[in-house]
């Protein structure tokens, strides 16, 4: 049973986008605290941009490609939803799904070839930095596709079909996320 | 519609099982209780480890009644879960959860927080927490004896610490904390957003609401950069990374900042629940409006905000930059002002009003008074001179008792006193009641006044045995330490009075009737115990403030923010 207090709209916003958008705003801190602590320490080892030849760019450069595209599709199953049309939205989120999925089949044959290479998670600290901002960023996107995939298969129903705004907001974060760590990881040398 | 749900759901109420009751409830009154408990229970364990260390300092080597020999290792353990406790499962759950679960529907007048399951699963998450918290404690090796700061390399490396298993559950279990309180916080925030009764404006808002919702959304912003921290101290202890460990690269003063960025703002989080608290009580038992609501309101963002600006200070000895320290001295101490100012407001409410010295009145001065003496010898702690000499002294710890014990003990008391009849529908005896708070009060102050004393000599923290350090074990020194620890002990005691006085009232104290205090705020328009669904009849509606009391030309002394003009 949904509360009346689910129903009220105070502040003009509705509930769920509300709430959606304060996880954005922690999940933007604890990243921050990351990055900021990357930072920090990339700027007082100028040794580290040797160490960063090493990253893929071109396997970091397509995943953004991928990401960003699979928001695109996110972004037209909302339009979907708010058409009424739940089988469409559910039929464009399985494309972002399938984004989703693809950056982190991507990730592992990249991590593969690194870890293959010497390049493992104990080498040094900035190796501690990639592997953990990019897989706690990995986390956030299979965690994504799976809340994804529920948001759809409602949405094929036709029923929660705001969801599929609430669910599109975290992903688009969860690109934003990835175009801050592909520069700062990769690019910066 | 939905009223026709409510009613047909507070029918059925009756019929609930135990386990849907008691246990996998959604109430928010509910989950209130399972938070309040869980902390109480808690704070038992949190108060008998203050018993255990003090007694060892106390008398060195004494087989401590009812634990028996303290050895280094346990003592380090027992310091450390202290502290952790006391913060994560006992000032949070209580001040933040339980009082806001309870207070935020019943005090914006709606029938429950906007995402009921969510705020299950966040008890369930604390609970969870709250186990490993206490299985950590028995594992091999022992419970985390790095102190509840957990500062590297001591936390990150077991070879130092010498408790592994130990070190990595109470992170874990501090992580699964804050999970649960970020789910708890955004629901509070969203909630008290959103779910306001019809008419209920930003300035119709009790302040006890502003506080915790505005604790919430501190939390959540400081909490960030210490979760990416605990990941990788996470890392170093298990997986072998080096990012707090210097000789790899990495720094652990990273550590610290991290740690302090929430730990600073973290004061103000538990801090504003408690002056919310204090303020509702303080207008309820003058009969006055509170003094400058909106300079409060205001000034309580601006301490928010400010409040981001001030870690360092626990980082002078750390190595940072001098310039550095200039600047986090002058915000620390800008900090100040705000606080002040606040208690300024606080007397002027209680300028010139009706008082009644009640139970639930006397913590709330008592709150006032005592966070006045930990604000105060905060400035000397905050000043990055004087702080080089008092750092990490008895000094520094006898000033964060002097703010965390108002907080966290006699902000609860206050409002357990206060609003007692509504959650049970008792009264509680004011009698006993009265007991008890002087019977904390008096042996806290003895407990922390000394140690200031011994601090300002340069009694060092976190030391196993005195006895080994000759110019820190002379006679008169040994004494304040035994009258702190027989303080403790007397204040440890009375605190069975208040469980007694508690649990009777329970069941058997005299019956509230709906509005015991005559307060204005929504919650004491409902039934005590209110329903489930809150008001059985229909939400109310708000036509003006929470503090109009003494309201001229009216014939009650009150003025319900329900009642139509």
């Amino acid at each position: 049973m949904r509360p009346i207090a689910n129903t009220r709209s105070a502040a003009g916003i509705p509930t769920g986008r509300l709430a959606v958008w304060w996880v954005v705003a922690s999940e933007i801190v604890i990243f921050g605290g990351l990055l900021a602590s990357y930072v920090m320490h990339r700027l007082a080892h100028p040794a580290w941009a040797e160490q960063a030849m090493h990253t893929n760019v071109w396997a970091g450069g397509f995943n953004t490609l991928v990401l960003l595209t699979s928001s695109l599709s996110a972004v037209l199953a909302h339009k979907a939803a708010e058409e009424g049309d739940g089988p469409k939205a559910a039929r464009l989120l399985g494309y972002t799904m399938l984004g989703g999925a693809m950056f982190v089949v991507v990730k592992a044959f990249e991590w593969t070839a690194e870890i293959q290479a010497g390049y493992t998670i104990t080498s040094s600290t900035f190796w501690s930095f990639y592997y953990s901002a990019a897989g706690l960023h990995g986390l956030h996107v299979i965690g994504g596709v799976v809340i994804m995939g529920f948001v759809a298969a409602a949405a094929r129903r036709n029923e929660e079909l705001h969801r599929v705004e609430l669910i599109g907001i975290y992903w688009h974060f969860v690109d934003i996320v990835w175009i801050f760590l592909f520069p700062l990881l990769y690019i910066a040398k | 519609m939905a009223t026709a749900d409510i009613t047909t759901d507070a029918h059925h109420h009756h019929e609930q099982t135990f386990w849907s009751k008691y246990v996998f409830s959604t109430d928010h009154k509910m989950i209130a209780m399972q938070y309040m408990f869980t902390g109480m229970f808690m704070a038992a364990i949190g108060g008998f480890m203050a018993y255990v260390f003090r007694m060892q300092l106390a008398f060195p080597g004494m087989e401590v009644p009812l634990f028996g020999l303290v050895g280094p290792n346990d003592y380090n353990a027992l310091i450390t879960n202290h502290g952790t406790i006391m913060i994560f499962w006992v000032a949070m759950p209580v001040l933040i959860a339980a009082f806001g679960n309870f207070l935020i529907p019943l005090m914006i007048g709606c029938d429950d927080m906007v995402f009921p399951k969510i705020n299950r699963l966040s008890y369930q998450i604390f609970l969870l927490s709250a186990v490993i918290l206490l299985i950590s404690l028995a594992v091999p090796g022992g419970g985390f004896a790095g102190a509840w700061t957990a500062y590297p390399p001591l936390s990150a490396q077991a070879q130092y610490s010498g408790t592994a298993l130990g070190s990595t559950l109470w992170l874990v279990a501090v992580a699964l904390e804050f999970v649960a309180f970020l789910l708890g916080g955004i629901n509070f925030v969203t909630t008290a957003m959103n779910s306001r009764a019809p008419g209920m404006k930003m300035y119709d808002i009790p302040m006890v609401i502003w506080m915790i919702v505005i604790a919430s959304v501190l939390f959540m912003a400081s909490v960030g950069p210490l979760i990416a921290g605990a990941i990788m101290l996470f890392m170093d202890q298990v997986v072998g990374t080096g990012f707090y460990d210097p000789a790899r690269g990495g720094d652990p003063v990273l550590w610290q900042h991290l740690f302090w960025f929430f730990g600073h703002p973290e004061v103000y989080v538990v801090l504003l629940p408690a002056l919310g608290i204090t303020a509702d009580i303080m207008c309820v038992f003058a009969r006055k409006k509170l003094f400058a609501y909106r300079t409060a309101l205001w000034t309580v963002f601006g301490t928010g905000i400010l409040s981001f600006t001030v870690w360092a200070h626990h980082q002078f000895v750390a190595g940072i930059d001098p310039r550095m320290a200039h600047i986090f001295t002058v915000t620390t101490l800008l900090i100040s002002i705000p606080i002040a100012e606040l208690c300024f407001i606080y007397i002027a409410t209680l300028y010139g009003g009706s008082i009644t010295l009640s139970t639930p009145m006397l913590w709330a001065l008592a709150f006032v008074a005592e966070f006045l003496i930990g604000g105060v010898t905060g400035i000397f702690l905050g000043a990055s001179g004087a702080d080089i000499y008092f750092h990490d002294t008895y000094f520094v710890l006898a000033h964060f008792h002097y703010t965390f014990f108002p907080i966290a003990i006699i902000g609860t008391f206050a409002g357990i006193t206060m609003w007692f009849p509504k959650m049970f529908g008792r009264y509680m005896s004011e009698f006993w009641g009265k007991v008890h708070f002087w019977g904390t009060v008096i042996p806290f102050n003895i407990i922390f006044i000394p140690l200031f004393f011994l601090g300002t000599i340069g009694q060092h923290r976190r030391i196993y045995d005195y006895t080994n350090f000759p110019e820190l074990s002379l006679p008169w020194m040994q004494d304040l330490r035994q009258l702190a620890t027989v303080a403790l002990i007397v204040m440890l005691l009375f605190q069975f009075i208040f469980l007694i006085n508690m649990f009777y009232s329970m069941f058997r104290g005299k019956k509230a009737p709906k509005n015991p205090w005559r307060a204005n705020t929504l919650e004491w328009t409902t039934e005590s115990p209110p329903p489930h669904g809150n008001w059985p009849e229909g939400l109310p509606e708000v036509y003006r403030g929470p503090y109009e009391y003494s309201t001229p030309g009216r014939d009650e002394d009150y003025w319900p923010q329900n009642v139509p003009s």
